[in-house]
């Protein structure tokens, strides 16, 4: 399991993410969800994520959310 | 747009905050979420206690009451104010206009102008450049702002989008002409193409009042509210604050020649703790410059968190000197401004309550 999928666990333990193409549309994240993943995904890899990236489409998948995680300067 | 006024000052702010308090882990009781998924967003966003009127108490009620409080403790005289501005989204009545309400139950002089506008979350910049302008009139030598929503009266209770935020409150800020030649500068924007991200769909004439409106719905994110209810759609508003509240104040303070270090403070309006924090980080200004702790002691009270967080955070030292600081209101319309002022020292700055 890797860091964003155990992080993801977190918020949502009885979800299986692995599942899922479309983590908002499939309903598994809803917008307070997503700032909760914000926050600990800044705390995690000792960032901030900028407030205009989060936007539903940046974490639609565990891709999108790696790309955010690099474009924020985070060490994956 | 920019504003800038001459030889004007806030002389004092008092707050007016319901006694009775809730608690967010009350809250969580009326939601459809598991415990450890809200206790999660309690962390986050800051989301603790929020102060709530009692039922029936109504925005004239806080009004009277701290305008009651000054007249008493000799902070203000009744004649001695030419203007009365009340901001709110939750007035008495739609008609007569809830400023004029305060007048008459504070039984204060005709020679009064009385002003009701709408507006929220930015109603305290908004109040403040009605004000400043009024006070270029030679009549108008001292104006009364009244800040105030009861707006949890409007808010399902089982809408945790919006429930546990929304505090009730109210604020008085007096503004009256200054014998320094202080310079107070101002920059609003608005966009009513947005308009529907922030609103309560029923209850005026487009959508009446019916048993049907009053009914809960599921919305389907396991929110429960009924059409008479506030409906705020989070993303949209938090993706409008961090677009376009920070090149709102670094434009406001180019247009003032002033720069991010040099100013004490900034207050910004205050939904949710993790919002403010991402306004600070994206705008590289410390947390302790940006106060961020209203929500949690008394909710998001929308005009009245900026007052709220002046009085809570520099009571005393407002009382001895003078401090740049910057505020920033967003919200409701959707109106997003900001101003930059010297503030005190006051002849008051204190929170009372209801």
């Amino acid at each position: 399991m890797n860091e964003i999928t155990a992080i993801l666990k977190t918020i949502r333990p009885e979800v299986d993410f692995s599942q899922s193409k479309d983590f908002i549309g499939d309903g598994l994240l809803d917008s307070f969800d997503v700032v909760t993943l914000v926050s600990s995904l800044d705390k995690h890899f000792g960032i901030s994520i900028q407030g205009v990236d989060i936007v539903p489409e940046n974490f639609k998948d565990l891709a999108t959310i790696e790309a955010l995680l690099r474009k924020n300067g985070g060490k994956l | 747009m920019n504003f800038k006024f001459r030889r004007k000052r806030i002389s004092g702010i008092l707050t007016v905050l319901p006694a009775r308090e809730q608690s967010f882990v009350e809250d969580m009781r009326n939601f459809k979420f598991s415990e450890a998924r809200s206790l999660k967003l309690k962390e986050v966003m800051g989301y603790d206690k929020h102060r709530i009127v009692e039922p029936g108490t109504c925005v004239s009620d806080l009004a009277v009451a701290g305008m009651e409080h000054l007249f008493k403790n000799g902070l203000l005289h009744p004649d001695e104010f030419d203007a009365l501005i009340l901001i709110t989204q939750s007035p008495d009545y739609f008609m007569p206009p809830t400023s004029n309400v305060i007048q008459g139950r504070l039984n204060l002089k005709h020679d009064l102008l009385c002003l009701d506008i709408n507006q929220g979350c930015a109603g305290f910049v908004i109040g403040m450049i009605q004000a400043l302008s009024l006070l270029e009139q030679e009549s108008i030598n001292r104006v009364v702002i009244i800040n105030a929503d009861v707006l949890s009266r409007k808010t399902s209770p089982k809408d945790r989008n919006s429930y546990p935020l929304i505090g009730d409150g109210a604020s008085i800020t007096v503004v009256e002409r200054d014998t320094e030649d202080s310079v107070i500068h101002a920059n609003l924007k608005m966009d009513g193409t947005r308009s529907n991200v922030l609103m309560i769909p029923a209850g005026g004439l487009r959508q009446p009042s019916s048993l049907e409106t009053a009914l809960l719905e599921d919305v389907g994110d396991n929110n429960l509210r009924a059409r008479d209810h506030l409906h705020m759609d989070g993303s949209a508003v938090f993706n409008f604050v961090q677009m376009e509240v920070p090149p709102l104040i670094e434009n406001l303070l180019k247009h003032a020649g002033a720069t991010m270090n040099g100013v004490d403070y900034f207050f910004c309006h205050q939904p949710n703790r993790f919002m403010l924090q991402k306004l600070a980080d994206k705008m590289k200004v410390p947390y302790a410059k940006m106060p961020s702790n209203v929500v949690e002691h008394f909710g998001n009270s929308s005009g009245v968190t900026i007052p709220t967080a002046i009085a809570f955070n520099l009571q005393e030292p407002l009382l001895q000197k003078k401090l740049r600081v910057c505020l920033a209101g967003f919200g409701v319309g959707l109106t997003w401004c900001a101003m930059l002022l010297d503030l005190g020292p006051l002849n008051f700055n204190t929170i009372i309550e209801y």
